[in-house]
């Protein structure tokens, strides 16, 4: 595996556009203030180009949140999927993280779109 | 100035091996009009990904040289690709921008680098090992056949006129385009096996 530590996050839409064109897969793992900051690279590249994106994103600025400059963030980020078409599921529990990565890689390949998993408080942070 | 149509008629034929990701717009219709070629791929939206996806690609695929043709708007628009590009540094990657200082494509509107915004500059400063600014075709051609024919990271600047065709779409579909190039890049993969 090769980690890639990106400026800004709509870089890796083009770079995970490159390595699907040479055959090699890959996964974005941001906030979901760098999904806000890589929406126009999602709908001009990923979309407009059928190219499969995996992203892992890290869902702040919901339920229990505490930092108040998460939260607008977290009210738009479900609604913004929605509004973009794209299918997203939940990681919440340590087991169940690498069979829904895995099914969501397939459909990602499958459908030739961007799919979302958003990493959950619940998984990330012991309250 | 120089015209990019004269700079890209001049390396055409050094672009043959090479896996080739433009920008939107006059650059990728120009090029078309000298000849599509199924390892050229034209990001036709998208500003600023075009060096994004050429790391991807060299990143990917080590051993086989990948040209990015990016321009002044657009690299203005993803200015930390340098320094994500200069950070891995591939040796396969060579980044052309072509710098017109004027969104052309979309309008006409002048951008930073007509007030003197120096790209190169600010390519060395970000950490990219070679930079160098061009101003001749035969300065261009002779500094890009260097580039092809060895190894190293690059970023070269060429300083253009800002014209271009009066049409950028052409009869060649985007999706049609992107899986040709992909499934050109899967049969090199398949000759070197």
């Amino acid at each position: 595996m090769t980690l890639v530590r990106l400026a800004k996050e709509e870089e890796g839409v083009g770079l995970s556009a490159g390595a699907h064109f040479a055959g090699v897969k890959s996964a974005m793992l941001m906030q979901n203030h760098g999904f806000l900051a890589a929406i126009n690279g999602i709908v001009s590249f990923a979309h407009l180009y059928k190219i499969p994106l995996l992203m892992l994103i890290s869902y702040r600025g919901a339920f229990g949140e505490r930092d108040p400059w998460q939260t607008q963030g977290g009210n738009v980020t479900e609604p913004l999927l929605r509004a973009m078409n794209i299918p997203y599921s939940f990681l919440d529990a340590p087991e169940s993280v690498e069979k829904r990565i895995r099914q969501a890689h397939t459909l990602a390949e499958s459908s030739l779109q961007p799919v979302a998993l958003l990493l959950t408080r619940d998984l990330m942070w012991v309250e | 100035m120089m015209l990019r149509l004269d700079c890209l008629r001049a390396i055409y034929p050094d672009l043959e091996n090479c896996l080739v990701v433009t920008i939107m717009g006059a650059l990728p219709a120009e090029l078309q009009s000298l000849g599509h070629r199924p390892n050229f791929f034209y990001l036709q939206h998208a500003m600023g990904l075009a060096s994004s996806t050429g790391l991807g690609l060299a990143l990917s695929l080590p051993h086989q040289k990948v040209v990015v043709l990016d321009g002044d708007g657009s690299l203005l628009m993803n200015l930390g690709s340098l320094t994500t590009l200069a950070r891995y540094k591939p040796k396969n990657l060579l980044h052309i921008v072509f710098d017109n200082e004027s969104l052309l494509s979309v309008g006409g509107f002048p951008t930073a680098t007509s007030t003197g915004t120096d790209l190169e500059g600010i390519a060395r400063a970000a950490g990219i090992p070679k930079t160098r600014t061009v101003r001749t075709v035969d300065e261009f051609t002779a500094a890009i056949r260097q580039a092809i024919s060895s190894d190293g990271l690059q970023t070269i600047v060429a300083k253009v006129e800002a014209t271009g065709p009066k049409a950028f779409v052409t009869d060649l579909g985007l999706l049609e385009n992107r899986f040709q190039f992909r499934r050109h890049i899967q049969s090199l993969a398949a000759k070197t096996k």
